[in-house]
């Protein structure tokens, strides 16, 4: 059951962004979103948090219409990271994945002691245990991305949403990223880039162009030269290895 | 005054160790020690002055006056510090809570360190009002010129959301849109000034600008510290979305929040607090703005320690600053904004210093 779209529709500023979409992740796999700059995936990872709705469609959280349910209801269920939130402001790694507890506080307390508890996993499962009193703008990207992800964490989350989550990233922070994500016991709904790191680590793919959901299924069967150079405009080669494609682009002529 | 106070805020710090079973009682006994600070400035700020009231007089004038005790004082001391001084370090009290308040809630919900509670527009449109209403007696005298103050301040307000919403309505629209209206709202007070007042009314004019106690009443403390109550317990319950504002508002949505009715709420909030505390003491600067970051230079960034803190901290720097304001250059008062900034300035230096010592 859980998080699911239904032939979602949004259109934004008089362009449709998100035309005719539907998802529906099987419960604890990786989902990638894939497709050019504009195809729609930012926006159709707002209509599935809720904050933004759809015109047409419905997403439903556990069987029911996400705008019938609270905003805090949802991020008790649903997390997202986006792709490079950072601040001015002065806190330190426990402070930020301790937001993650925000909509489980009522409106003049928290359970403290779960509170500490879920935090401490959180930073745990991220490998930030370390780094609990390290200053957020001391962290690298890489870091400042795993906190972010442990802070989604702490809001015990059944989905998790990340947009473009390993851009600026090197590439060992990209695979230790995306290897972190995987592992964790969650659904996951990612916007990705990389075509390779989609192929690696996703286990269901929903390929997007100008709004339209093009193809979705298992990265083998989706991802082909055709494909590729339908939707990007590129030439490459695919070979397929353990199930898993593998990418090599040529230079445009 | 403020050495005091760092010490006092200080043992907020010591407070919040994450031994969760000691945490209580040492809250308790940081807010003892804060509320006793309080009191403490308050009493010696009465004792100041050209008449002579001793501590002891202060004590036995407001016993007598709570019903405590009829102890008999002197009827000049009597009205010194009961109808002078101590509405007057009230009003201090309330201007420096409410301020540093608006400072914390708009640095948060715009995220901008620079933000303070007159980026909304507030003080500068306070003052046109003042000047239309008060000094040149538009409408007939209907509104003092406290009244006009609160008018202005609300309508330079509501033009500011307006701007804002039609510009984008995002936090970046939002602080043009202040500063827009401020130099507007300041132009037209100045053409008013420049074209029609007198020498006489342009002091009176300026020193009000500038901030200014003299002459408050228990109608004003009344007034001042019902809003800024009323605010403090919206901050207070307010701290987890303040928090969750500081990644933006894409992930205060995620964390749950309702981020623009959150946002408008709080805006309206210290609009009416700044608007209210600008119609009675003028347009108090550097408050808003700076002690907010002294209380985070002392405890962190959280909103749980940042408020009370900001409001423990403006309480006792603004009864002192006014007190020493109304002494400095005595018969002369100076204007308390004037005294804010050459007393707080330094102040805040060193505490920047000593942060950049610690890292």
């Amino acid at each position: 059951m859980s998080l699911l779209a239904e032939h979602v529709s949004w259109r934004r500023g008089g362009t449709l962004v998100v035309d005719d979409v539907s998802l529906a992740p099987k419960p604890g796999s990786v989902v990638g979103l894939l497709g050019p700059n504009g195809s729609g995936k930012s926006s159709l990872l707002r209509l599935l948090q809720g904050i933004a709705r759809p015109d047409e469609g419905r997403v439903l959280l556990d069987g029911s219409d996400i705008r019938h349910r609270g905003r805090r209801e949802v991020a008790r269920s649903v997390a997202a990271v986006t792709q490079h939130a950072t601040t001015d402001v002065d806190l330190t790694v426990r402070d930020v994945v301790r937001l993650g507890r925000t909509p489980h506080a009522s409106l003049w307390g928290a359970d403290r002691a779960r509170d500490d508890e879920v935090v401490d996993a959180a930073l745990a499962q991220a490998g930030l245990t370390a780094k609990a009193d390290a200053r957020w703008h001391t962290l690298s990207g890489g870091e400042q991305q795993r906190a972010q992800i442990a802070r989604a964490l702490a809001q015990e989350p059944r989905e998790l949403l990340l947009d473009e989550p390993t851009n600026h990233l090197d590439i060992r922070h990209q695979l230790e990223l995306l290897s972190l994500v995987r592992s964790l016991p969650v659904t996951v709904v990612v916007a990705l880039h990389d075509l390779n790191l989609a192929a690696m680590f996703c286990d269901e793919v929903l390929v997007m162009a100008a709004g339209r959901a093009v193809t979705a299924g298992p990265p083998a069967d989706v991802l082909t030269d055709g494909l590729i150079e339908e939707v990007y405009g590129v030439r490459c080669r695919v070979t397929v290895q353990g199930g898993r494609p593998t990418i090599a682009f040529a230079p445009p002529e | 005054m403020v050495g005091r106070e760092r010490g006092g805020a200080l043992t907020v710090t010591a407070a919040l160790p994450r031994h969760r079973a000691r945490r209580i009682p040492l809250v308790i006994v940081a807010t003892a020690l804060s509320v006793g600070l309080v009191v403490l400035t308050i009493a010696v700020a009465l004792t100041l002055g050209p008449a002579n009231v001793s501590l002891v007089n202060v004590r036995d004038v407001i016993t007598n006056h709570l019903g405590l005790t009829d102890i008999p004082v002197r009827v000049a001391a009597d009205a010194i510090v009961w109808q002078e001084r101590l509405p007057r370090a009230l009003v201090a009290a309330a201007c420096g809570a409410g301020l540093g308040l608006c400072g914390v809630i708009l640095q948060s919900l715009l995220r901008n360190p620079l933000a303070d509670p007159f980026v909304l527009g507030v003080s500068s449109g306070a003052s046109t009002g003042a000047v239309l209403f008060g000094v040149f007696g538009i409408g007939g005298g209907v509104l003092t010129l406290s009244g006009g103050a609160f008018l202005g301040a609300l309508v330079a307000f509501g033009l500011v959301l307006a701007i804002s919403r039609f510009t984008g309505g995002g936090t970046a629209s939002f602080i043009l849109a202040g500063i827009a209206a401020t130099q507007f709202f300041s132009a037209l007070t100045s053409l008013a000034v420049f074209a029609f007042a007198d020498s006489d009314e342009t002091r009176g004019v300026m020193f009000w600008l500038l901030g200014s106690l003299e002459g408050v009443r228990w109608d004003d403390v009344v007034l001042c510290a019902a809003v800024v109550l009323v605010g403090a317990v919206v901050a207070f319950a307010s701290v987890r979305p303040l928090d969750a504002f500081a990644f933006g508002d894409d992930v205060a949505a995620s964390l749950g929040i309702h981020v623009a009715r959150t946002r408008m709420l709080l805006l309206v909030l210290t609009a009416l607090i700044a608007a209210t505390l600008v119609s009675v003491a003028g347009a108090i600067g550097f408050v808003g703005l700076v002690l907010p970051h002294a209380a985070r230079l002392l405890v962190g960034s959280r909103h749980a320690r940042v408020i009370p803190v900001t409001i423990g901290l403006g309480m006792v720097f603004m009864i002192a600053v006014d007190a020493v304001s109304r002494v400095a250059f005595a018969p002369t008062p100076l204007p308390v904004g004037v005294g804010t900034a050459l007393i707080g300035v330094p102040v805040f230096v060193a505490l920047l210093v000593r942060r950049r010592r610690r890292a």
